[in-house]
């Protein structure tokens, strides 16, 4: 059940906050862009909508800490070195491609976008060859 | 209204990557792992939030937003080099550590080393491109 239940009702929560975003604002809920365009951007320009989703991310993971802490039992991945590697291409990456997981993938395809649809299959793949690369080593 | 819609959205969207496991970096790991030990249970967050707007977008965009007075959508549509080049770079650092923008900002309330570390290094490599774009 956990394996389709939990991601399947999670992926639907995700799923109707990108569209009460794009409703309400008219805007794609990407948080790669969300997040550069206002924490990383000129305050007088940004908009204020912005810092509150991302504090909204904050306080939805707070809520489900307070209420299952069980489902943040879990390690982290690779040393230092290696996250602080991995930080900065998700980072600039996501900047140079225009979005995410959230903005190419689950905003993306349902507009059936061409850019989405090969960012998405790119970083797929890009992921899937990283990690088979890495139990080689 | 408009930041609330954005503090509301924001909760929701955080509780899903949370419910859907992504915020987990082992679950990432095992989705992207096809050649070994497939854990195709993260195919179904992406697949249900597809679907979810698959419906919804569809009715929205007919309409203007609510508190807009227009939608306002990508504006390019080319598939150029930097989306295939940016897209491959976010793809290899996801693979790497298993995180990517959304569950790596949720994982700031773990208050672990690695999920802060990651996230000052994202901003880091956002600050970059920003002054590698701007010389």
């Amino acid at each position: 059940m956990d394996m389709i239940t939990m991601p399947l009702s999670g992926g639907i929560l995700i799923g109707v906050s990108s569209s009460i975003v794009l409703f309400g604002l008219g805007r794609i809920a990407g948080v790669s862009g969300v997040f550069a365009t206002s924490f990383l951007a000129n305050p007088k320009l940004a908009e204020k909508w912005k810092y509150f989703f991302i504090a909204g991310l904050l306080l939805g993971g707070l809520i489900m800490k307070t209420i299952s802490p069980q489902l943040f039992e879990y390690n982290f991945i690779g040393s230092i070195p290696l996250t602080i590697v991995a930080g900065l291409l998700v980072g600039f990456g996501t900047r140079l491609g225009s979005g995410c997981t959230s903005g190419h993938g689950v905003c993306g395809l349902p507009r059936k976008s061409a850019r989405s649809i090969v960012a998405t299959v790119t970083f797929i793949i890009f992921g899937i060859i990283t990690v088979y690369l890495k139990g080689l080593v | 209204m408009k930041n609330l819609i954005g503090l509301i959205s924001g909760i929701v969207f955080g509780i899903g990557l949370v419910i859907s496991r992504m915020i987990n970096p082992n679950k990432v790991e095992g989705f992207l792992d096809i050649f070994r030990d497939w854990d195709y249970s993260l195919a179904f967050v992406m697949g249900g939030a597809v679907l979810v707007n698959l419906i919804l977008f569809k009715v929205i965009l007919n309409k203007k937003p609510v508190l807009e007075d227009k939608h306002s959508l990508p504006t390019k549509f080319k598939v150029d080099k930097k989306l295939i080049s940016g897209s491959a770079l976010f793809g290899i650092g996801w693979g790497l550590v298993g995180i990517c923008p959304g569950p790596g900002i949720v994982n700031l309330v773990t208050l672990n080393y690695n999920a802060v570390v990651f996230i000052v290094s994202m901003v880091v490599g956002m600050v970059i491109y920003k002054g590698a774009v701007k010389s």
